[in-house]
């Protein structure tokens, strides 16, 4: 069999001198200053809507919580992480707008004559909650993220008691599983700052009993923990019925005296139940469960005196597969991140070059292209970030047929070589017409979804422009469970644009119309096609898709090499070799 | 060959050095200059010390107290019997003065490098001391000591001693029975009231006059004379300044004084030296009354052995003392005479070689009435350019190195720096040079101190004879222990300086487990945060900023060696207080929380009214592992910084980080507790907390436990006695309470902040 089996990983950081003729031209669009001024309004937006995210439950709650002596849940990572690490903190606009006066309802309300349900929200239909009325649900009551705890790379998971007490609302559970998704495959050691309420009750036929709800979590925990990835739980407020599991199935526990309680059922309900008079602590506090019941195993004064148990903790985990020795080094791209914010036009219609991006984005600007001259609309190389290396799939238009074999093709090879994949995605989907079809456009597309769905190598996947029908598949949408996917301020993703969408839908009710032989007036059919172009535009965007986790965050262009770049290293570096023996099935030739 | 240079005797064939420290080195680095073989001796707590090193042989001698080492006449003197050495060289302090060693020594035939023990003798008893100065010449304060004790007899002679005068009761002791007269007028009054208190206090109404000098000067002059008969004096030094009567900075020649003045007590001290029969270097010393108009000085005692600041002397003489020594005590003679030496200051201006200052580095705390401080030397950087145990323009005669413990059980003083220079101006502008280029940290140490005392106006300008007396000290200690503001250049270099260090030593850490290079780039240290700035907020005391001062720092990380720093002078107590006060809205992280009301109130957040400037830091790099670069407005600034654990926990204590910055010539110092829990602490240890744990207020040795288990104790009540350095110091109750454990017995050494005992709050089960 193959000779040299690890060997993939550190290839890229030989020490051949870069050939010049594969450095990428740092052009940016010609009109790159308004590209900027169009971007910088969308970062703002951004900026702001994150700032609201993070002042959590506003300021009586969080005034409230801090009287009780507790940190907020962000003040708690940063306490927990080491000076200077960074935190990859995970779709901090979860949430929003999602049990409120949102886009949902009037869309589900425009949308139900023509396919009910499909404006549904989670798993668990909007009719539901319709009696909850308005709520902001700011991060969706979570923080998650990942960050280094003693030089590890750690999965974390910490409670906003400031939102709804730190109750489970559907989304909430959403992102608690997304979270231990990642850290299973990426073999993270998990860690649960534990503050909650348990299941939000009024919400608990969509939190409670379906798979991907609530008992999913602690499933994941026994499953990650029969795997070898430890899971560590931190009890710094509340953990009531349910969310009594998190400390429970931890492998190791910390609890902190006055604040931390653990119990099935809380004093309200003891009393209910037996008419016993009981008080938090002595049903559940650290005392009891350090010294009585065993149900934790460390004992802390404060919250900082937790953290720090947890810090002890993660320093004694066995150390994650040496990679190779020494630092690796590598170059700076030859072109300023911040120009990545000019680089996409003011106007959505308007195509740019892909290599524009990539400039930016690799060590040294450098990519090795593969069948530059082939499948034009689609950009393949190997470069590396941060000395990482990693096969690019960039789209640089629509995907023809040839474009879609190439990446077929690169894909495959990227998984027989172990190599990592990055997706940029800026596609409008596969190219549509006769003569496409005839040219099996088709089963091209499904090559490269085949290949996509098979190569078993990590993938990042940054919606850089358009997501639209079948291209998101073919490069790596989140149905093909990417190890990270983030969105720019001004990607758009949906089935199709909102324009062509209303005219598809206008031309079907237009026919509805015609055949029970009613006529539809001209204003009434532009009013539907204006609202319809409306609500798909909004559904697009990365707000919308943020607050249901369809991704993991929107990023600042600026900031992509750097969150690729942690990103990849996440889902590597606990790894112990990256497989070389992805299996496809047949692909349609 | 030659008659006209006498024969000389053969120098010492091999010298053992009786002493530690810097004196030790001093001595040893002369002996090797001179090719004579040398011996050190140290005691079990100075087995890695510096002068060990320097000798080519080298034993140990016995415990970490100097009566179990050091002083061991008989155990110092096997040794150079067993090595062979044929002279004992004391140093200063342990056996430098004590005539039965000299006298063993000879007896032992190994030649004791100093006078003989008869004139260690004289000298050592000062009124016989006196009488002998006075008969051969040597001016005594003016007194009248005589058996009539008539009214008649006291009052002439009062007019013949001059006032201001003290009429002292002859048995008397501490104050009592001594009276001041200012003029003739309060003359009767003085001695009436002195011989009732003497009568009622001591049952002896006899009296003594003395001159009262109001405004002394301490003069010293260093004399030499060998056993041929010749004697010399190589001028005088102003030793003033000082502390708990111990010197800090000297100065040679003693300024401000006429060139005949330097001649009369150079030979009023030869005049002392001869009459005792004095061999070797002594030190005659001198008080000068500022008062008085023809600068009159009185005989105060004799120091029998090389002293502490010789190396001014040395400076403005251009001469080895140790050298010089080691000829004497060779039977040698002098190698030069008065002629050659000349006659002093002044007239010709040519005989001594400009000034020359000495400043004491002590590892003490002058904040806390002077105490001595241990600790480990962490850093210890003095001026690369200066010379070390020898002459030069800048000098450093040091006793540490770094990583060296200084421990309690000897003298603070761990280095002396030197400064000579043609003029005073321009000696004590070298001096202040070299202070604000040395760095020690790892222990508390008066250089900020002797920096403020080098350039306080009132020294600088000491033109006038009146401006340094013994009292300097105390009359501007306000100024001179005025608490230390922190600039906001510098409170932003400290914030910046303890992040990169923090951050580096986790990357030293992780390098070290081999966890670095899976990291990429979360190994960058940038504390990267999504649509956010990363925010730390450093709350440290400040030791030298006065009584609970504490410095509270907030920092934004920007990226690139950006960063944006707040800085906030806050104090201890008043903090707590706001946070009492403030529980609710809890004042600590106000941050967050002032931004999160005004969103609330649907206004722009906007920096709370109250709220210091941010200091922009551009660009700052860590160069090497111990500067710091940056700009700061435009400026550019640069730090030497050093951030370690000062204190190494157990016992409960918490451990201490320590931050040291140099910046512009000053040196700040930082520190804050890192809590430490016991991971086993169970509910019980949890309910008593730390608050009443009761910690060594510095280094020393328990000599008495007053605190019993159990016992009820009120706040201030005595529970501990440490003794440091000689001075027993009083642990106290820090309020009301029961003594919960006792940790600490009679004979315990123990650490700065150390547990001794634990006070609980629950009063005494309440009957």
């Amino acid at each position: 069999p193959y000779p040299y089996p690890l060997s993939c990983r550190s290839f890229s950081t030989s020490s051949f001198p870069p050939s010049a003729s594969n450095v990428l031209s740092p052009s940016v669009d010609k009109d790159a200053a308004s590209n900027l001024a169009a971007m910088s309004a969308l970062l703002q937006n951004l900026t702001a809507a994150h700032a609201t995210a993070r002042a959590g439950g506003g300021a009586t709650a969080v005034s409230r919580h801090r009287a009780r002596a507790k940190m907020l849940p962000r003040e708690r990572i940063d306490a927990l992480l080491d000076e200077g690490s960074p935190f990859l903190e995970l779709s901090p606009l979860a949430g929003r707008g999602l049990y409120g006066k949102s886009i949902t309802n009037r869309g589900s309300r425009l949308l139900s004559g023509f396919r009910p349900g499909s404006g549904s929200v989670g798993r668990g239909g909007w009719h539901s909650w319709q009696g909850a009325g308005h709520e902001e649900v700011p991060s969706g009551g979570l923080v998650t993220g990942i960050g280094k705890v003693c030089g590890r790379l750690v999965a974390i998971a910490a409670n906003d008691a400031t939102v709804k007490g730190g109750t489970y609302y559907p989304i909430t559970v959403k992102k608690h599983l997304r979270l231990q998704e990642i850290a299973a495959q990426c073999r993270l050691p998990c860690l649960y700052l534990v503050d909650s309420g348990g299941a939000n009750l009024p919400r608990q036929a969509d939190v409670f009993p379906d798979r991907d709800h609530f008992g999913r979590i602690f499933y994941n925990q026994a499953r990650m923990s029969a795997a070898g990835i430890p899971q560590i739980a931190v009890v710094l407020g509340s953990c009531t019925a349910g969310g009594a599991y998190v400390p429970c199935m931890a492998d190791e526990s910390v609890i902190v005296r006055g604040n931390g309680t653990i119990f099935l059922g809380g004093p309200p309900l003891v009393k209910a139940a037996t008419g016993e008079d009981v008080t938090a602590e002595e049903l559940g506090g650290a005392d009891l469960h350090c010294s009585t019941s065993g149900v934790t195993d460390h004992y802390a004064q404060d919250e900082p005196h937790a953290l720090a148990i947890a810090r002890d903790i993660i320093a004694q985990l066995p150390p994650p597969p040496r990679g190779p020795s020494g630092a690796v080094q590598w170059q700076e791209p030859l072109f300023a991140a911040e120009e990545l914010r000019g680089v996409v036009p003011a106007d959505p219609r308007r195509a740019f070059d892909v290599r524009s991006v990539l400039a930016r984005l690799m060590d040294g600007s450098r990519l090795d292209e593969f069948k530059a001259n082939f499948g034009t609309t689609l950009v393949t190389g190997f470069g590396s970030l941060y000395g990482q290396p990693v096969g690019v799939v960039a789209n640089n238009g629509v995907l023809f047929s040839d474009a879609a074999q190439k990446g077929a093709h690169f894909i495959q090879l990227c998984a027989q070589r172990g190599v990592p994949l990055l997706f940029l995605q800026n596609i409008t989907g596969f190219m549509v017409g006769r003569q496409a079809e005839a040219g099996g456009i088709a089963k091209d597309g499904a090559k490269m979804v085949r290949a996509v769905a098979n190569a078993e190598v990590p993938k990042v996947t940054v919606v850089i422009g358009g997501s639209f029908g079948a291209g998101n598949y073919g490069m790596c949408g989140r149905a093909y469970s990417p190890s990270f996917m983030y969105m720019w301020p001004n990607a758009r993703i949906g089935v199709m644009g909102g324009e062509q969408a209303a005219g598809v839908l206008a031309q079907v009710e237009s026919e509805k119309h015609r055949r029970s032989g009613k006529t539809w007036p001209a204003e009434d059919e532009a009013r539907f096609r204006a609202s319809m172009t409306s609500l798909y535009d909004e559904q697009a965007r990365p707000e919308y898709a943020g607050a249901r986790l369809w991704d993991d965050g929107c990023i600042d262009p600026a900031d992509t090499r750097r969150v690729v770049g942690l990103s990849l290293a996440a889902a590597t570096c606990n790894l112990p070799r990256i497989s070389t023996e992805s299996r496809f099935g047949p692909f349609r030739f | 060959m030659s008659s006209s240079a006498p024969s000389q005797p053969p120098l010492i064939k091999k010298l053992l050095v009786a002493n530690r420290g810097e004196i030790a080195c001093r001595v040893l680095t002369t002996a090797r200059k001179m090719g004579i073989p040398s011996v050190a001796v140290f005691s079990e707590a100075d087995r890695l010390a510096k002068h060990v090193d320097l000798a080519d042989e080298s034993f140990c001698i016995g415990g970490a107290a100097a009566r179990d080492s050091y002083l061991r006449a008989d155990v110092i003197l096997d040794v150079a019997r067993r090595t062979g050495a044929d002279a004992v060289h004391p140093g200063y302090g342990f056996l430098s003065e004590n005539a039965a060693f000299a006298e063993a020594c000879t007896a032992a035939g190994v030649s004791f490098v100093g006078p003989p023990a008869s004139a260690i003798r004289s000298m050592g008893d000062k009124s016989t001391a006196k009488a002998i100065m006075q008969a051969a010449g040597v001016p005594v304060v003016p007194g009248y000591h005589g058996e009539d004790q008539s009214e008649e007899r006291l009052v002439s002679e009062a007019h013949r001693v001059g006032f201001p005068l003290l009429v002292k009761a002859v048995s008397g002791g501490g104050g009592k029975g001594m009276k001041m007269a200012a003029g003739p007028g309060e003359l009767m009054e003085a001695i009436r009231s002195a011989r009732r208190e003497a009568l009622a206090s001591f049952n002896d109404d006899r009296l003594l006059l003395e001159r009262y000098i109001q405004r002394p000067r301490h003069v010293e002059v260093q004399v030499f004379a060998d056993r041929h008969g010749g004697a010399v004096y190589l001028f005088d030094r102003d030793c003033s300044v000082q502390r708990r009567h111990q010197k800090i900075i000297e100065e040679a020649p003693a300024p401000g004084l006429t060139g005949g003045f330097h001649k009369r007590i150079g030979e009023a001290a030869v005049r002392a030296a001869r009459a005792v029969g004095y061999v070797n270097a002594g030190t005659v010393e001198f008080i000068l009354d500022t008062d008085s108009p023809n600068q009159e000085f009185f005989f105060m005692e004799m120091n029998t052995r090389l002293q502490v600041e010789h190396p001014v002397s040395e400076a403005i003489t251009g001469q080895d003392f140790v050298e010089w020594q080691l000829r004497v005590a060779a039977g040698q003679r002098l190698p030069l005479s008065q002629e050659e030496l000349g006659e002093g200051a002044g007239g010709e201006g040519k005989e001594v070689r400009g000034h020359a200052f000495e400043a004491r580095i002590y590892a003490e705390r002058p904040r806390n009435n002077f105490l001595p401080g241990a600790g480990t030397v962490r850093r210890w950087r003095t001026p690369p350019d200066a010379a070390a145990f020898c002459n030069g323009p800048l000098r450093v005669d040091s006793g540490v190195r770094e990583g060296d413990p200084v421990g309690t059980y000897y003298d603070p003083m761990i280095a002396k720096l030197v400064a000579h220079g043609p003029d005073r101006t321009t000696a004590l502008a070298a001096l202040v040079d070299g202070l604000r280029r040395t760095q020690v940290s790892g222990l508390p140490t008066n250089v900020p101190f002797l920096l403020r005392l080098a350039t306080h106006p009132a020294f600088v300008a000491a033109a006038a004879p009146a401006d340094l007396t013994t009292a300097f000290i105390q009359q501007h200690r306000e100024q001179l222990l005025a608490p230390q503001i922190v600039p906001q250049e510098v409170a932003a270099m400290a914030a910046v300086a303890r992040h990169l260090l923090s951050v580096r030593r986790q990357s030293e850490a992780e390098g070290a487990e081999g966890l670095t290079s899976g990291l990429g780039p979360w190994a960058a240290g940038d504390s990267k945060r999504l649509w956010q700035e990363h925010r730390r907020t450093y709350v440290v005391r400040h030791p030298e900023g006065g009584e609970g001062a504490q410095l509270r720092t907030t920092l934004v990380v920007q990226g690139d060696g950006n960063f944006l720093v707040q800085s906030e002078a806050t104090n201890e107590d008043a903090a707590a207080a706001a946070a009492a006060a403030a529980r609710p809205h809890h004042h600590h992280h106000h941050d967050d929380g002032a931004a999160a009301a005004a969103a609330a109130a649907g206004t722009t957040p906007a920096a709370p009214p109250a709220a210091p400037p941010a200091a922009s830091v551009r660009n700052a790099r860590l160069v090497s592992d111990d500067t710091l670069t940056a700009e700061i407005g435009g400026r550019r600034c640069t730090a030497q910084v050093l951030m370690y654990d000062s204190g190494s926990g157990g016992g409960g204590a918490p451990v201490e980080r320590a931050l040291d910055v140099w910046m512009d010539g000053e040196h700040y110092h930082f520190t804050w507790l890192e809590p430490t829990w016991s991971r086993k602490a169970g509910a019980a240890s949890a309910a008593g907390g730390s608050g009443g744990s009761v910690v060594a207020p510095m280094p020393g040795r328990v000599v008495a436990v007053m605190a019993t288990e159990g016992a009820e104790v009120k706040a201030g009540t005595p529970l501990v006695a440490l003794e440091a350095m000689k001075m027993e110091h009083s642990v106290v109750a820090p309020r009301d309470g029961v003594v919960e454990a006792v940790l600490v017995g009679p004979g315990s050494q123990v650490a700065q902040g150390q547990v001794l005992v634990v006070v609980g709050v629950g009063a005494a089960k309440a009957g």
